[in-house]
């Protein structure tokens, strides 16, 4: 089994072995290969395609979670330029689960906060596996109070299985550090838009989500709780975290759908990591197109327009 | 269930079940589920649920909880007709709107939230509770809802806020619905800071994810009844985490305010005459 393949891409991945096989055998040899090779890349493609226009929530909680799927300091690197990490929270430590720090886009300085994920072993358990600790949310709140002092529109990038759930993470306060990023974000006097580039885990992720867009790339997700987790409690079975999946509605289209979240970037086929110059791009202009358009909007009127968004979230009836 | 000896002992028509349903006559003893005390109900009620042997505070309704802390007369309740809708159509094992139905009939609310408004000695206030027996007490639409039209009231009338919870967190068969009410609760709660209108935040047991997680720690004051749960994460989930044994009275009251999260743990019978007295001094009233 290809690793850098999910489960229900395996097929895809017979293909592209067999395809990079014939590859080194036109290298060692003077046969010509190339019909076959094209025939089988056509192949691929066409296989791709079909699978990728069919994706269940299940698979889709997969691709968000895909170990070769690019991370903020991807996107970072990819769509700004100057950027210069900040560190710490001032108080206790520096939580490497989350990023941030101030960079351009285009020739606008703006700032930069987002979960970070490690790529290997060694990266992951230093990263946390990307769940934030209270001083990774004091963190990020101490630089967007320092975005609003410049003036310095603030984007986000969410991917976290969620906020850490250990016992240090508890004793320094995780729910008093989550909700006071909540309570200031909501009239923070500056734009904010947030993108969900991988998973969106519930108050962990929302810690950093409040603003006046918010973004989803195409295979990631926004739950309240994991399907897995979903499953246990309430299937007491974690093996039906894709029924829960599907209930949850956790994906960009459900979502958008359910205007909770405001437009989706299309990933490239197969997913953001199969093309990370593709996905950058993208992102950059839905990017410069929000940033134009909030910039534009003064200061007072901006947070009016964010409270009202957040007051509308959640149907209800009302018999009186 | 199990049956414990004394409830054999006791004449089948004043036996109390485990979940005591409305308008069956309820018995006239009750155990303390902490030190198994057999108290006597209408001594019991008199303590405020507080057992008199061991002072452990046991779980009460959202009602009798404002009807122990408001004014009697100045009570009028706010909201009470929102209820739910299964806008997503959720289905687990159960249905949502079945699950509804059920709580609704087991408690006697429409939802997990009841908010009043009335007066706490003469001083006016907005004072909500949560119902923990439907569905635990789960944050949805409804309850944000009715949240928002609660510090409406208080920013109108520039009168505090006080909030009991007691709550699972985030009610999952409303989704990401329900996560988004963090961000509604807690934003309406920075209106109210910004004009200088107080909020109190009771955590009760058990105080628990997205409401811990948002409006409960906001408070410009928060108080913990003594030895509630409370935290982010559920104690199995963190013991299953970091695979090591969690430390004693770990995530009770006790603990948070060890820890700095809370300002104070006040006995349930003394509860009313100190926030009284706290919230005249914090709108620079004459005691």
């Amino acid at each position: 089994m290809n690793l850098d393949y999910l489960d229900f891409e395996q097929p895809i991945a017979e293909l592209e072995e067999k395809i990079e096989e014939l590859r080194n055998i036109v290298d060692d040899s003077e046969i010509n290969l190339n019909d076959e090779i094209s025939r089988l890349q056509e192949k691929s493609l066409a296989l791709t395609e079909s699978i990728f226009s069919s994706l269940t929530p299940w698979q889709i909680s997969q691709l968000s979670r895909h170990p070769l799927r690019p991370y903020t300091l991807n996107y970072i690197e990819n769509i700004f330029t100057d950027f210069c990490e900040l560190h710490g929270d001032r108080h206790f430590s520096d939580d490497p689960a989350i990023v941030g720090g101030i960079a351009r886009l285009n020739d606008q300085p703006v700032m930069i906060i987002g979960q970070q994920k490690g790529r290997d072993t060694k990266e992951k358990i230093r990263r946390n596996f990307g769940m934030p600790k209270p001083e990774g949310y004091r963190k990020a709140l101490r630089l967007m109070q320092m975005a609003e002092k410049f003036h310095l529109p603030l984007i986000t990038f969410i991917d976290t299985p969620g906020a850490y759930p250990g016992i240090d993470a508890e004793e320094r306060g995780q729910s008093e550090a989550i909700a006071r990023n909540l309570f200031e974000m909501s009239s923070l006097k500056t734009p904010i838009i947030c993108v969900i580039i991988g998973e969106g885990g519930s108050g962990g992720a929302l810690a950093i989500g409040v603003g006046d867009k918010t973004i989803m790339l195409e295979y990631s997700t926004y739950s309240v709780i994991s399907p897995e987790g979903c499953a246990s409690i309430l299937w007491k079975d974690a093996e039906k975290a894709s029924l829960a999946a599907e209930a949850l509605g956790i994906t960009s289209d459900r979502l958008h759908e359910l205007k909770l979240i405001d437009e989706i970037v299309k990933e490239p086929l197969g997913g953001a990591h199969r093309n990370m110059e593709d996905i950058s791009v993208k992102l950059k202009d839905s990017l410069s197109n929000s940033l134009t358009e909030l910039t534009q909007i003064d200061s007072g009127q901006l947070i009016e327009k964010r409270y009202q968004r957040m007051m509308q979230y959640g149907e209800y009836k009302d018999e009186a | 269930m199990a049956i414990s000896w004394f409830e054999k002992l006791v004449p089948s028509r004043i036996r109390t079940d485990g979940v005591s349903k409305r308008n069956v006559p309820e018995g006239l003893w009750q155990k303390c589920p902490k030190c198994n005390a057999i108290l006597y109900k209408a001594e019991l009620e008199r303590n405020l649920d507080v057992c008199f042997k061991c002072d452990h505070h046991l779980r009460i309704s959202a009602r009798r909880r404002l009807e122990i802390f408001l004014d009697e007369g100045t009570r009028e309740e706010v909201a009470e007709n929102i209820e739910a809708v299964d806008s997503l159509k959720f289905k687990d094992s159960k249905k949502y709107k079945d699950r509804l139905v059920i709580a609704q009939k087991n408690t006697g609310e429409k939802d997990s939230f009841v908010v009043m408004k009335g007066q706490i000695e003469g001083v006016p206030v907005v004072a909500a509770a949560f119902e923990f027996k439907f569905m635990g007490g789960s944050m949805g639409a409804v309850m944000g809802e009715k949240f928002i039209r609660a510090a409406n009231i208080c920013l109108a009338e520039e009168i505090p806020l006080i909030v009991f919870s007691a709550s699972g967190g985030a009610r999952m068969q409303e989704a990401l619905f329900s996560l988004m009410q963090m961000a509604k609760t807690s934003a309406v709660l920075k209106k109210m800071s910004d004009k200088g209108i107080p909020y109190v935040s009771v955590l009760t047991d058990p105080t628990m994810g997205g409401v811990s997680a948002s409006f409960a720690m906001l408070g410009d004051i928060c108080v913990g009844e003594p030895k509630a749960l409370i935290g982010f994460a559920g104690p199995r989930v963190i013991e299953q985490t970091v695979r090591e044994k969690l430390p004693k009275g770990f995530q009770r009251s006790e603990f948070l305010l060890d820890h700095g999260a809370l300002d104070m743990i006040l006995d349930r019978r003394e509860m009313k005459a100190k926030m009284v007295s706290v919230l005249k001094m914090l709108l620079n009233k004459t005691p």
